[in-house]
């Protein structure tokens, strides 16, 4: 009589792959010799490869950090200083992506640039989640009148287009540094954060292994973060990622508007704006290319990492 | 009764006293009794088996004895604690000797933790004995579950099969070092043959645990081999509780005997009567006035409208809620 492991074979090879048991050895109670052979050569679960693309992706964003961290120390070129021997010129040796309309050196302005989208992007993701998980965590398991109040409260805060809050908020609250539109995004971003938190962990609260914790007499904050944060991580990390490439993109906005960090400070949103101003984009297209080319790549990246590690994170709960 | 009055070594003996436990569900204005008045003892020692068709309470009851459920009245005395009165401090020391198995296997281990953290869990959370010795233990509790501690320890739940995780899950119960397993249908999910598996381990371990056991399940047949008494169940309400060998010789429940001969018979010469049963189980938002079984009793009369029958003696130790409880004669083989 085939056994359940069997019948799953014929239509679930990784299952053979992973986790083939002698389920049934013997109908006696002692399965105590199972046949380490039968698991995957080096014991571990066979995982699916991430491939190529994922390194590529991985790289490129480990570059931009690098060289965002490592400016100051960097032999760039002053990214605010202005040769105006050279103005609007072509990349070169000198100026590898060439210079813009005040002769600056838009290599430099680039890597300079994307401190403000890395900081904004992922500090204010990070405040989301420090924040918008904690409460929905608490809020997801706990239930009752405390997940009813936050529940409304952050659909409120939802219903307002982010986009004219943060603008009203920014303009208020003058004049904008990184630091404000950090903080300002990253609260902002905590009721999405909320919801998607505590969406996961509703579906985790009433597990059995949840119960079976319970009446074992683990306390609360045990539950929490020992049987249902680690079920939950894996969707904080995929969602926080594209969250980072959300607010990179919002940030950009903001900066084209003019209501991010101020000129001439640089930043890939500020040199959009500059490069599509006063008919400079049909002279020099450069000035604005290279910033807009930087996001898109950056975004790209970011996403395809979200994608492929929740694939890998994503655990199947057995294959009964 | 009277028996406590008579036989006060029986009243040191009980280990779970259900009194008239009722577990309501509301939902906005609806209320849902799941438990309308269920009353049972368990004494040391026993397995009690708790049968009945889907919906008619059986896991709600299972669920408030571990305090998971909260009771709407009524009340659950655990070695003469009452455990749905104890504050949530008090609770929490005195639960660990009430544990529960769970039907899903797959659900009731955390599938990001390793198989040896899931067994070591009543250890770590108080703080017994060192690393070393928490290790040693759960080697040996793996062990006597029969899932060998070397291949499996490291491993996640996913990598096991339904009989496996609840294997895991007996053992992750018993470190606990409870008196009282709650089973709630603890092999519905599995094979057939890996049910035989299980059960005989439960067995095995109740003996060598001196455990006492409520055991859930739908399936009378299941229950006959494991259980010492048998309590029946019927919307809410216990309709049959016997010692289970008298109830399968003589179901006094028309609820009963319907659930007794619904048993497949391997033998087609066998032959016997089978009392099918009519239409559906009754919605619990509207129960039906006087015996809730009526409407599909094949020996209703008017007075099961009128008045509820209480649980009256038929037999030692067996009980039976009926107007008009089976002739013993009619259900001798």
């Amino acid at each position: 009589m085939p056994n359940d492991r069997e019948l799953d074979a014929t239509n679930n090879t990784e299952a053979v792959l992973t986790d083939h048991y002698p389920g049934m050895a013997a109908i006696d109670e002692t399965i105590l010799n199972l046949e380490t052979d039968a698991i995957s050569p080096d014991g571990e679960v066979l995982k699916r490869p991430f491939g190529p693309l994922f390194w590529v992706a991985i790289g490129w964003v480990s570059l931009i950090i690098l060289l965002a961290i490592l400016a100051n120390l960097l032999p760039l070129q002053n990214p605010n200083y202005g040769n105006y021997n050279i103005l609007n010129a072509g990349p070169s040796l000198q100026h590898w992506l060439g210079t813009d309309d005040l002769g600056r050196d838009l290599f430099s302005r680039i890597v300079f640039g994307s401190r403000v989208s890395l900081v904004v992007g992922f500090g204010a993701t990070f405040i989301s989640i420090v924040a918008g998980g904690t409460l929905g965590l608490l809020s997801g398991y706990k239930g009752g009148a405390l997940d009813s109040t936050m529940n409304a409260a952050s659909f409120i805060i939802l219903a307002f287009p982010a986009i004219i809050a943060v603008i009203a908020l920014v303009a208020v609250w003058a004049p904008p540094n990184l630091w404000k539109i950090t903080l300002i995004l990253g609260v902002g971003t905590i009721p999405l954060m909320y919801r998607v938190i505590r969406a996961t962990t509703l579906a985790f609260a009433n597990r059995d292994f949840v119960v079976a914790a319970k009446t074992m007499g683990a306390t609360t904050p045990r539950i929490l973060f020992r049987e249902i944060l680690p079920n939950v991580v894996p969707i904080g990390v995929t969602f926080g990622l594209i969250s980072v490439a959300g607010l990179i993109v919002l940030e950009g906005s903001l900066a084209f508007l003019g209501l991010s960090v101020p000129l001439p400070t640089p930043s890939w949103g500020n040199m959009i704006a500059e490069g599509s101003n006063n008919g400079l984009l049909s002279i020099n297209p450069l000035i604005m290319m290279w910033p807009a080319l930087s996001m898109f790549l950056l975004l790209l990246s970011i996403n395809l990492i979200g994608d492929r590690l929740r694939q890998r994170l994503d655990v199947r709960e057995g294959l009964l | 009764m009277t028996i406590a009055a008579d036989q006060p070594s029986e009243v040191d003996d009980v280990v779970l006293r259900v009194d008239q436990l009722v577990v309501e569900f509301v939902n906005g204005k609806k209320r849902v009794q799941a438990v309308s008045g269920v009353s049972f003892e368990v004494r040391a020692g026993e397995t009690l088996g708790l049968v009945g068709e889907s919906g008619c309470g059986k896991s709600t009851t299972g669920r408030a004895l571990i305090q998971v459920q909260p009771a709407t009245s009524g009340s659950i005395e655990y070695r003469g604690v009452a455990l749905n009165k104890l504050s949530a401090k008090e609770l929490r020391r005195v639960r660990t000797k009430v544990q529960m198995i769970f039907q899903d296997p797959i659900s009731s281990l955390n599938p990001r933790r390793r198989v040896k953290d899931i067994v070591a869990e009543p250890l770590v959370i108080w703080n017994q004995g060192s690393k070393e010795e928490q290790a040693e233990r759960v080697r040996t509790m793996m062990e006597k579950v029969g899932i060998d501690p070397d291949v499996a320890g490291d491993r996640r739940p996913r990598e096991f099969s339904g009989g496996q995780c609840q294997r895991i899950s007996i053992a992750r119960a018993l470190m606990a070092d409870p008196e009282l397993l709650i089973c709630d249908e603890p092999v519905s999910a599995l094979d057939v043959s890996v049910q035989a598996q299980i059960l005989n381990l439960l067995a095995d371990l109740k003996a060598q645990f001196g455990l006492t056991m409520v055991f859930i399940a739908h399936d009378l047949a299941v229950v006959k081999n494991v259980s010492d008494r048998i309590a029946v169940m019927y919307l809410g309400k216990l309709v049959e509780i016997s010692p289970a060998d008298d109830l399968y010789d003589y179901a006094a429940h028309p609820y009963t005997e319907a659930l007794l001969t619904a048993i497949p018979e391997p033998d087609p010469e066998a032959g016997g009567h089978h009392v099918p049963l009519q239409g559906e189980l009754p919605s619990p938002l509207n129960p039906p006035s006087g015996c809730r079984f009526r409407t599909r009793c094949p020996y209703a009369q008017d007075v099961c409208a009128e008045v509820e029958p209480p649980l009256q003696e038929v037999g030692p130790g067996h009980q039976v809620a009926c107007h008009f409880p089976r002739p013993k004669a009619s259900a001798a083989h």
